[in-house]
């Protein structure tokens, strides 16, 4: 019996589509990444799942328990970190955290070991209002009020949306520490780069999962070459690119433009040759590796193609 | 239970960390208390009165003396002619004019009756209406003293007085209309905006993900604002008995129970408000435009209830203040038992069981 278990559910908001035919299978223990841009209907799961919306068809377990019929049974066994910050800002950092262990009917002496690691990290400025904390700061104690009675199913909604680079870091490296203790966690983000950092993912796009799997298996099922393009001015370069017939895709990737072509009609050395005859200076092309926002971007348009 | 104390010490540090929500719960009543029973009276101190007429005329100088010995009116300037009041009115110069007419002493010996014009200016009705009396008043107390004396008998003319407020203090009226107003702004607004501040903020996801039943986080809510209704209610009493000498006649156990059973009628309210609004700025708006402009308009603070038109009145019925307000005359001006109030009693307690039933059954438990 999977941790969580989603089976073709629908949600409409009027007339949005913000689910459908959702269906999911997570392992208890495993870091479960739910990737999409905003709006792609990651919230919307997220409520259903923690039993704060109801969806329209389907039906989904949290730890074999339903979550319509026994979501009062479903919100003890759970964590959520909304994807707003959602603490009290004019309380302190302490108040925070007492009031919601207090609410899930515990105290921070009795759990202070699962949340210690973390906490332990702010606790220096438990006297400090939360809403004067740092982006990461507030971060770290939402998932202390999160983690405070030991929930084994842990849903982390953007968790890392807004918080720099160096705090991402520290923040995934807590969560394999807690799914070490055997907490199954379901997170969403919309940065790609997040995705390899799962277990297994699945991308998910205006209310559809486009796949699922591990994300070095759907890195794998890349159906083309890519390359890497750079060269300047970058900006017409990219428009050139897209006017090219026989390159695939092409897609402006920070100081790169990445390139799909199919393979055995075009070198990355050709390429290099086009776009210097064309003008452009400091031009490099070389074949990469694609990663999952390539994925994405090629499962999007197949999506977007097939309707 | 400690779930509960934890969370009531929750909101009671939300109260007391916002310096805005402490302005409007605590001082707000106080400055409004103040402000309608001195500054905001109806009544009319000082009016200037002009006098037309000869002042050589024994009756008319004992008529003028006693106008300006009364404490609402100051003889401000004697004419001989009526032509020159206008100009006075026109300036702003005076309130009333008292024209006796020519030979007024002998006319009221003689023939036993002589006239005298009251004019007002009556730019402002109430104000005119107001000192227009207080200068019958003291000719018609000066009449009374003359027939006394047995001078000239004279027509009859009604004594007044005001029973429960002889007076005539607008305390009397504001007191009662202020206390509706504050318990119903504080419990109603403060509850209403503190619960759709968690929406807001998104706490409120947090708070219905966890275990604690929504009943739970509506008690709780409500028992801080309770709490400080029943403050205000005891400082509101204090300042109109100590500062404003509006007494409290009748037993301070109904007057309590009254009490406590609007403000449950106005956490209510709030409820309702604090369900159908997803901001803290509509449930600004609506208790603002929706509860206390109702409130002040219909509840008979201002306007009596008596004189508006029919479909108004029904209108005001609906307002659990007006009731409240009624009870509260009845109990601290004239002093009445609970016999006289059971059916305003039997009324807003029926409100209040409706608005609280229908406000927790519309209180989602989820998004």
């Amino acid at each position: 019996m999977g941790a969580i278990e989603v089976e073709n559910v629908s949600k409409r908001y009027g007339n949005c589509q913000a689910l459908e035919q959702v269906s999911l299978d997570i392992q208890a223990g495993e870091i479960y990444g739910l990737i999409g841009p905003d709006g792609a209907g990651k919230t919307t799961l997220f409520r259903i799942l923690v039993t704060l919306l109801l969806p329209d068809n389907g039906s989904a377990r949290v730890e074999g328990l339903d979550v319509v019929k026994d979501f009062m049974a479903i919100r003890r066994h759970i964590g959520y970190m909304p994807g707003r910050f959602s603490l009290y800002q004019d309380l302190t950092v302490a108040e925070n955290l007492d009031f919601f262990a207090t609410m899930f009917g515990t105290t921070i002496t009795e759990n202070y070991e699962n949340i210690r690691e973390i906490y332990s990290q702010i606790e220096p400025f438990r006297d400090r209002r939360a809403g004067k904390l740092s982006g990461g700061m507030k971060q770290k104690l939402a998932l202390c009020c999160a983690l405070v009675h030991r929930p084994s199913v842990l849903f982390l909604d953007e968790p890392t949306t807004g918080v720099d680079a160096v705090s991402r870091k520290d923040f995934w490296n807590m969560l394999y520490r807690i799914r070490e203790s055997g907490v199954t966690i379901l997170v969403s983000t919309p940065y790609m780069d997040e995705a390899s950092l799962c277990d297994r993912i699945s991308l998910i796009q205006k209310g559809h999962l486009i796949e699922t799997g591990t994300p070095a298996a759907i890195v794998a099922q890349y159906p083309h070459r890519l390359f890497g393009v750079s060269g300047k001015p970058a900006y017409p370069l990219l428009k050139f690119l897209r006017r090219c017939p026989d390159l695939l895709r092409c897609f402006s990737f920070g100081s790169e433009h990445h390139v799909a072509v199919e393979p055995g009609t075009i070198s990355p050395e050709q390429l290099q040759a086009r776009i210097q005859a064309e003008g452009f200076s400091d031009v490099v092309v070389r074949e990469i590796e694609p990663n999952i926002e390539d994925c994405f971007m090629e499962l999007a348009k197949e999506e977007r193609q097939e309707s | 239970m400690k779930e509960f104390f934890s969370f009531i010490r929750k909101e009671f540090r939300h109260i007391f960390r916002d310096r805005r929500t402490i302005l409007i719960v605590l001082v707000m009543p106080i400055v409004q208390i103040i402000l309608f029973g001195f500054a905001v009276s109806t009544e009319v101190h000082d009016a200037r009165v002009d006098i037309v007429g000869d002042t050589g005329d024994p009756s008319v100088r004992q008529m003028v003396e006693r106008i300006d010995r009364n404490p609402y009116l100051n003889v401000a300037a004697v004419y001989e002619s009526v032509t020159e009041v206008a100009e006075r009115f026109r300036a702003g110069k005076s309130d009333v004019a008292v024209c006796f007419e020519r030979d007024f002493d002998e006319r009221l010996h003689h023939y036993g009756k002589a006239s005298v014009r009251v004019l007002g200016d009556g730019s402002d009705p109430n104000t005119a209406q107001m000192i227009v009396n207080y200068v019958n008043g003291v000719l018609s107390a000066v009449q009374g003293d003359l027939s006394a004396t047995g001078g000239p008998q004279m027509a009859s003319s009604p004594h007044v007085q005001y029973m429960y407020n002889p007076a005539v203090l607008s305390s009397y009226n504001f007191v009662p209309g202020v206390m509706g107003l504050i318990l119903m702004l504080v419990c109603s607004m403060m509850t209403a905006i503190s619960i759709v501040r968690e929406k807001e903020s998104g706490t409120m996801e947090l708070l219905l993900v966890s275990p604690i039943r929504p009943m739970g986080v509506i008690i709780s809510k409500a028992i801080p604002y309770l709490a400080l209704s029943l403050v205000n209610l005891v400082t509101i009493l204090l300042l109109s008995r100590f500062v404003l000498g509006v007494p409290l006649r009748g037993s301070l156990f109904l007057l309590s129970v009254v009490s406590v059973l609007f403000i449950l009628a106005s956490l209510g309210i709030g409820l309702l408000i604090s369900v159908i609004s997803s901001t803290q700025k509509t449930a600004l708006l609506i208790s603002g435009m929706g509860l206390t402009m109702p409130t002040m308009i219909f509840s008979g603070i201002i306007f009596p209830c008596e004189s508006m038109p029919v479909i108004l009145q029904y209108v005001s019925d609906i307002i659990p203040a007006k009731w409240y307000i009624i009870m509260v005359k009845k109990v601290m001006i004239e002093g009445v038992g609970f016999g006289y109030i059971y059916p305003e009693f039997l009324i807003l307690l029926l409100m209040t069981v409706f608005l609280l039933v229908v406000s927790v059954r519309l209180f989602k438990r989820r998004l």
